[in-house]
């Protein structure tokens, strides 16, 4: 590690700060995932990815910048990563996962405000995250309230560049949101200084498309009984997905896939077989949010799926490149980031269907929803998924919770409730 | 004491509370303070029984089961088969302990259909009642009969135990009479659950369990917002106790 104090330090950040940072990660990744039994070999690519996160990646982001590219940082599953692609820019998600330093931000926002903006406005104010400090350009859109006067007060920090995406599909939306997309692709080729044509396109375009075919084929590994990974090394990949390099992030999660395949062949698993079954659906859980999955399979259950933006949302639909002109592209790109099914859509019938789809298609006995606390899109929208799980007989346990550890016992003991409520209605009874 | 016996074991905030079971039912019960080591506690309770099984619950019960319990069930198992057992036509239980307060509804057949639980906090607890009887000056057993006492309630806004205090404090200043206070603090206790248990919903019959079972005011209060009887255990501190040794006694988990 060592060898990255001195980008660390021209970067900006303050060491001392992210020293304690990086001093508490090995710890709660060795109780979290090395602690786990038969893991697949191919995590160790995942592990030596963690054990380097601020350092590797970082350092191919500097010399990406040193040779004249830019890096582009994002929150968002809106920003279309494949136009920051097709300019030769990185892009790569900030960080947000995390508690700590959490009473930094409190010194420009409200308390009473949802963790993961707390968390990047923390990482950014404390200087501890070298994805934030390495951006050239972040950007923001205006998917919630919290959320969209945040990154005004972020853009006296940083520069940020807010897209502003719809609440609704209707095809005023839509039009609104193909001028966002076309505005978007001339300030990134502004920033970077390369024009992005319709062959730079379909190259980011082909790149992201693999990287999402890759995600899904994993996770179609987890329809699987026993399931051949465990939630939580599925949601890490799904994390890390994020902030690494696309093209080798793919082949590494198709060999991955590979060996899962072999196991499901095998009938090998990391659970017993018939384990219960969790579909997670909610807000995203950003690195290293690993809380809830933690719980809930150190009580005996196997997560299968992921319904959020780090899980399916993010892989589930791709860019169908048809058109051969830069406006067919770009259309066919508003045209997929229009499916998608976040609660800051009204209506939102769409994602209350998927979730019904996805406890089909993985199995699932129950579903827990999980809400950051104070985002009012999704602990608003419990309600319809409630009664919707309810009329499929489908049992569902609502979580709300931030990233302190303060309340795990409470939640352990409602999660394992919700587990023994399960196995009563597959018939053990007392 | 028989060599065959079922020993329940619920390790709470609060205190611990252990039934044993033999064949024809309940043999010994035993409540005792937590205090400072909960598992030095649960060892000295246990140690005098010759159980066949052990199963815990309660906070403690991950350490349990790393050393002495067979098995393990969560608090809200274990107070619906205690008071299934108790109450054979139960369908809503009210569990309000020392650390935490949860609503249970069963269905027809006895299974848990959904649950409730406060989060993180004390307010609704047995140890917000505690405090808030430490600062008008009664004792805990005396608490609930002074605000049946009361000839009118005076509302307590906060529910936060810290603040709740405060506000008691600046009550009593403005020679607020206790017991009308007391009243105002219980109907707080008693609103807050309330609406945990319109959650998930409410079938007759409504059994109080956990120690604050023991306070009156606390149940006239339920029966009175729910317009209908609200039943108790004598010992109602043991129910999940118990229900942790039926569980113990049926071979499970």
């Amino acid at each position: 590690m060592s060898d990255y104090r001195e980008m660390w330090k021209e970067l900006g950040l303050d060491l001392e700060a992210h020293d304690q940072l990086l001093a508490v990660i090995p710890q709660i990744y060795g109780d979290v995932y090395l602690s786990q039994k038969n893991r697949p070999e191919g995590m160790s690519y995942l592990d030596f990815v963690m054990s380097e996160i601020h350092g590797l990646r970082v350092k191919e982001l500097n010399d990406l910048k040193a040779s004249g590219g830019k890096v582009v940082g994002t929150f968002c599953l809106y920003v279309p990563e494949e136009i920051v692609l097709a300019s030769g820019a990185a892009c790569v998600g900030i960080c947000g996962g995390a508690d700590w330093p959490s009473d930094e931000a409190e010194r420009v926002l409200p308390r009473n405000l949802c963790p993961l903006i707390k968390s990047f406005m923390s990482f950014k104010l404390a200087k501890v995250c070298p994805y934030f400090e390495s951006s050239d350009m972040i950007v923001g859109e205006t998917t919630c309230d919290g959320k969209k006067k945040t990154y005004e007060v972020l853009g006296e920090y940083t520069n940020v560049y807010v897209m502003h995406t719809p609440q609704t599909k209707d095809d005023s939306s839509r039009r609104l949101w193909l001028e966002e997309v076309e505005k978007f692709k001339n300030e990134i080729e502004e920033l970077t200084g390369n024009k992005i044509d319709s062959l730079a396109l379909a190259k980011g375009i082909a790149m992201v498309n693999a990287k999402r075919a890759a995600l899904k084929r994993l996770n179609d590994t987890r329809k699987a009984n026993p399931v051949p990974i465990s939630g939580k090394d599925a949601l890490l990949i799904q994390q890390v997905a994020f902030y690494d390099d696309p093209v080798r992030f793919t082949e590494m999660i198709n060999k991955i896939s590979d060996e899962l395949e072999k196991r499901i062949a095998n009938g090998v698993g990391v659970f017993e077989k018939d384990a219960p079954r969790i579909l997670v659906s909610g807000c995203p859980m950003a690195i290293p949010n690993w809380k809830l999955h933690h719980i809930v399979e150190s009580s005996g259950a196997a997560i299968v799926a992921e319904e959020a933006c780090i899980g399916h949302r993010y892989f589930r639909d791709m860019v169908s490149d048809t058109g051969t002109e830069v406006d067919d592209k770009l259309g066919a790109i508003a045209d997929r980031y229009m499916k998608l099914d976040c609660a800051c859509f009204t209506p939102n019938k769409e994602r209350i269907n998927n979730i019904l789809r996805l406890v089909e298609d993985y199995k699932a006995d129950g579903v827990i929803h999980y809400s950051l606390q104070f985002c009012d899109p999704f602990t608003v929208e419990y309600a319809s998924v409630d009664k919707a799980l309810k009329n499929a007989g489908v049992p569902v346990l609502k979580i709300e919770t931030d990233y302190s550890m303060e309340d795990a016992g409470q939640l352990s003991t409602r999660v394992e409730a919700f587990l023994e409520t399960i196995k009563e209605t597959e018939g053990v009874v007392l | 004491m028989s060599s065959k016996m079922y020993v329940g074991i619920d390790i709470g905030s609060r205190c611990i509370k252990v039934v044993a079971l033999n064949g024809n039912g309940v043999e010994d019960s035993k409540v005792t303070d937590t205090g400072f080591n909960p598992y030095e506690r649960s060892l000295e309770m246990i140690k005098t029984y010759k159980a066949k099984r052990i199963v815990a619950t309660g906070y403690g019960r991950h350490f349990a089961r790393e050393d002495f319990a067979d098995g393990v069930i969560t608090e809200i198992k274990a107070h619906a088969v205690g008071a299934r057992f108790l109450f054979p036509s139960c369908r809503t239980i009210i569990d309000i302990g020392g650390q935490d307060s949860k609503v249970i509804s069963l269905d027809e057949g006895g299974k848990i259909a959904d649950f409730q639980m406060n989060d993180r906090c004390a307010a609704g607890t047995g140890k917000f009642l505690e405090i808030m009887a430490k600062t008008l000056g009664f004792s805990l057993d005396d608490f609930g009969v002074q605000s049946l006492a009361a000839e009118r309630s005076v509302k307590v806004n906060n529910m936060c135990t810290v603040f709740a205090e405060s506000e008691v404090v600046s009550l009593l200043a403005k020679k607020e009479n206790p017991r009308s206070i007391a009243l105002g603090l219980h109907q707080s206790v008693v609103d807050r659950i309330s609406s945990m248990l319109h959650r998930v919903g409410v079938a007759n019959e409504i059994i109080l369990s956990g120690g604050v079972g023991r306070n009156p005011c606390i149940r006239q209060l339920f029966e009175q917002k729910l317009d209908r009887p609200v039943y108790t255990y004598a010992n109602p501190e043991i129910v999940g106790a118990l229900g942790a040794a039926l569980v113990a006694a049926s071979n499970q988990p």
